[in-house]
C-alpha cells in the first residue's frame, strides 16, 4: 500500500482470543508501582497463530 | 474509535478496538478527519472538494486503501465484546504486595508511605504473618497457577531474614500446590550486600532498584535519615547486582518531580551508568506540594518525553538500545482484551498485606481504614469493598470507555484517582494526559524504527 503502513502483523485476533485466564503478571507489580499501564505486558499463553477470528464491521 | 496524531514526523492512526496502528501518508491522514463510519466502497464526492489541494488520483488511492482497512476490521472496528468484567475480577486473588517492613532508613521527600511509617508506627512483618499471607494467597488463588508476591516497604531489606524465610516457605507451597510463585522486590538499595544480592538474583524474578537519576536530583529527594545523599552508597551496589544478574529482569526506577522536569537527562544518566532497563515516572502529590506536577507543567513534560523518544530512536538505530518502561508496547503479542480492560486489578486480583496482617486493595491504600478489606488471619473479606473495585474497569468507567488509549493504559490508577480526585472511579486528569502522550510517543517510536 502506498498510503498506509500498518505496524502490527496481527491485530484484533490476537487481542480477542485470550480468555482472561489470569496467568499473566499484575500490571502494577513490575517497574511502576505508582501507576498502571498494560500495553507493555506479555500474554503467558502463546496465541495460536492459526486462530484468526475476523472482526466484523457494522459501522460504529 | 480512531485516534489520529502526529509525533516524531509520522502521521499515525490508532484503531482503538482492533489495536491496529497505521502510519499514513499526508493525504490519507487528512482524509481521516473527513470520514466517518459506515464507509461506502465508492468514495464520497465531497472528499474531492475537501482534499482539493492534493492530487486527485492520490486521493482516490488513499480512499481505497483506507476502505480496505475498514473492510478488514482495522479501521473503525467494533468494540470487543467483553461481557461482565467485574464478575471475572472478583473471584480470586493472585498477586500480593507484602509490606514486610513499615520502616525505612531513607527520608524521601515525596514518599507516599510517609517514610515507611505508613501513618502509624514503624513495624516489621513477622515470619508468622508472612507465611500466613502466602497460605491465604494460595487459598484464594483458585485455578490460577502463576502467582506473584512483591516484597515491598518501607525498605524490605530491613527485614531481610523474614524475606528469606517467606521465600523459602513459598517454594515449599509451590511444590505442594502445583503453583509458580514469582517473587519480586523493590528496594532503596542502601542495605544491599553480597548476601542479599545473591539471594535476590537467585530468587527474585524481577527487582526494582530505586534511584532518581543525577546525583544532585537523587540526593535532594532521596536522603538518608541524617540528611546525607544516597547516590554514592547505592550506585556501586546496583552495579554489582546488575552485573551478577546476567539476563535476569530488573529495573532501575525513579520518580521525577517539579524540580527536575528535565527528567530525560536523568533517564539518560542512568542509561549511561550502564543500566539498560529504566523507568522514571511522574510524582503523584497534592497540587499544593512544592514537588507536585501541575497542569501548567504538562507542555514541558511532553517536550521532555519527545526529547527522550528521539534519543531512544537514535540509540536503537546505532545499536545501543535501552529500555524505557513507558515506551515499550507489544503491538502483536500483548495481553488479551480482558486483561487490558481490568488493568491493575487492585482490590480484586491484587491486594496488599501490611505487617499486622491487614488486607488493603493495594500498596497505595495501605493504612486507609475505610479501604481495609479484611485480614489474613480469619480470611474474612469485605466483599463490598472488593465489589467497588471490581467496577473499576474500562467498560464500566465512562471516562475510560471513551478514551482512545484505554487498551494501552488499562484504566489508570485507582489510588491516584482517590488521592487526587477523591474518587477511585474518577481518572486523575494529569496522569491521563501524560499516559496518552507516552503512548503516542511509544507508537511513534515504532513507526520511526520501522522506516
Ligand atoms: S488514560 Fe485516563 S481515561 Fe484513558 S484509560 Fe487511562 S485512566 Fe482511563
Ligand atoms: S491502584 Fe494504582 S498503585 Fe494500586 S495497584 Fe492499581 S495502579 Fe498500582
Amino acid at each position: 500500500m502506498k498510503h498506509v503502513k500498518t505496524l502490527n502483523t496481527k491485530t484484533y485476533a490476537s487481542r480477542a482470543i485470550g480468555s482472561g485466564c489470569g496467568e499473566c503478571q499484575a500490571s502494577c507489580q513490575s517497574a511502576c508501582k505508582t501507576s498502571c499501564t498494560v500495553g507493555n505486558q506479555r500474554c503467558e499463553r502463546r496465541v495460536d497463530e492459526n486462530t484468526t477470528k475476523k472482526n466484523q464491521n457494522t459501522g460504529k | 474509535m480512531v485516534h489520529t496524531f502526529r509525533r516524531l514526523g509520522s502521521n499515525i492512526a490508532v484503531d482503538t478496538e482492533s489495536g491496529a496502528v497505521h502510519v499514513l501518508s499526508p493525504v490519507a491522514y487528512k482524509m481521516l478527519s473527513y470520514i466517518k463510519p459506515p464507509l461506502t466502497q465508492d468514495m464520497p464526492v465531497s472528499l474531492r472538494y475537501s482534499l482539493a489541494k492534493y492530487d486527485s488520483s492520490g486521493v482516490e488511492e488513499a480512499y481505497e486503501e483506507l476502505y480496505s482497512l475498514y473492510e478488514r476490521g482495522e479501521l473503525f472496528s467494533d468494540a470487543i465484546p467483553l461481557g461482565d468484567i467485574s464478575k471475572a475480577l472478583s473471584t480470586r486473588i493472585k498477586s500480593m504486595c507484602l509490606h514486610v517492613s513499615h520502616d525505612c532508613n531513607m527520608r524521601c521527600r515525596y514518599c507516599f508511605a510517609d517514610c515507611g511509617g505508613y501513618v502509624r508506627e514503624r513495624t516489621l512483618m513477622s515470619q508468622k504473618t508472612g507465611k500466613r499471607a502466602l497460605d491465604f494467597l494460595i487459598e484464594k488463588s483458585g485455578g490460577v497457577r502463576n502467582l506473584e508476591v512483591d516484597f515491598f516497604g518501607g525498605e524490605p531489606l530491613l527485614n531481610f531474614d523474614v524475606v528469606r524465610e517467606i521465600t523459602r516457605y513459598g517454594r515449599e507451597l509451590e511444590a505442594k500446590h502445583g503453583k509458580n510463585i514469582r517473587f519480586t522486590l523493590t528496594t532503596n538499595g542502601s542495605l544491599l550486600d553480597d548476601e542479599s544480592i545473591d539471594f535476590i538474583n537467585a530468587e527474585m524474578s524481577n527487582v526494582v532498584l530505586s534511584i532518581d537519576g543525577r546525583q544532585q536530583v537523587n540526593d535532594y529527594m532521596r536522603p538518608f535519615e541524617d540528611g546525607s545523599g544516597s547516590y554514592e552508597t547505592i550506585i556501586p551496589k546496583y552495579k554489582k547486582l546488575v552485573e551478577r544478574r546476567g539476563d535476569g529482569e530488573y529495573y532501575v526506577r525513579g520518580t521525577f518531580t517539579r524540580r527536575n522536569l528535565d527528567f530525560a537527562t536523568d533517564v539518560l544518566h542512568l542509561v549511561d551508568l550502564g543500566f539498560s532497563a529504566v523507568s522514571v515516572e511522574p510524582v503523584v502529590l497534592p497540587q499544593e506540594s512544592e514537588y507536585s506536577i501541575r497542569k501548567e507543567d504538562l507542555p514541558v513534560i511532553i517536550a521532555e518525553y519527545e526529547k527522550l523518544a528521539l534519543e531512544y530512536i537514535a540509540r536503537a538505530k546505532a545499536g545501543r538500545p535501552f529500555t524505557f518502561f513507558h515506551f515499550i508496547i507489544d503491538l502483536d503479542g500483548g495481553p488479551c482484551a480482558i486483561k487490558r480492560a481490568k488493568g491493575c486489578g487492585s482490590g480484586c486480583e491484587y491486594v496488599a498485606v501490611t505487617p499486622d496482617g491487614s488486607i488493603y486493595p493495594c500498596h497505595q491504600f495501605a493504612g486507609e481504614e475505610k479501604f481495609k478489606i479484611g485480614n489474613i488471619f480469619d480470611g474474612v473479606i469485605d466483599e463490598n469493598i472488593r465489589n467497588t473495585f471490581a467496577h473499576c474497569n474500562l467498560i464500566e468507567n465512562p471516562t475510560c470507555a471513551d478514551c482512545w488509549a484505554k487498551y494501552y493504559c488499562g484504566g489508570g490508577c485507582a489510588a491516584n484517582n482517590f488521592h487526587m480526585e477523591g474518587d477511585i472511579m474518577k481518572p486523575y486528569s494529569i496522569a491521563c494526559e501524560l499516559e496518552r502522550a507516552r503512548v503516542e510517543f511509544a507508537l511513534a517510536i515504532k513507526a520511526a524504527l520501522a522506516k
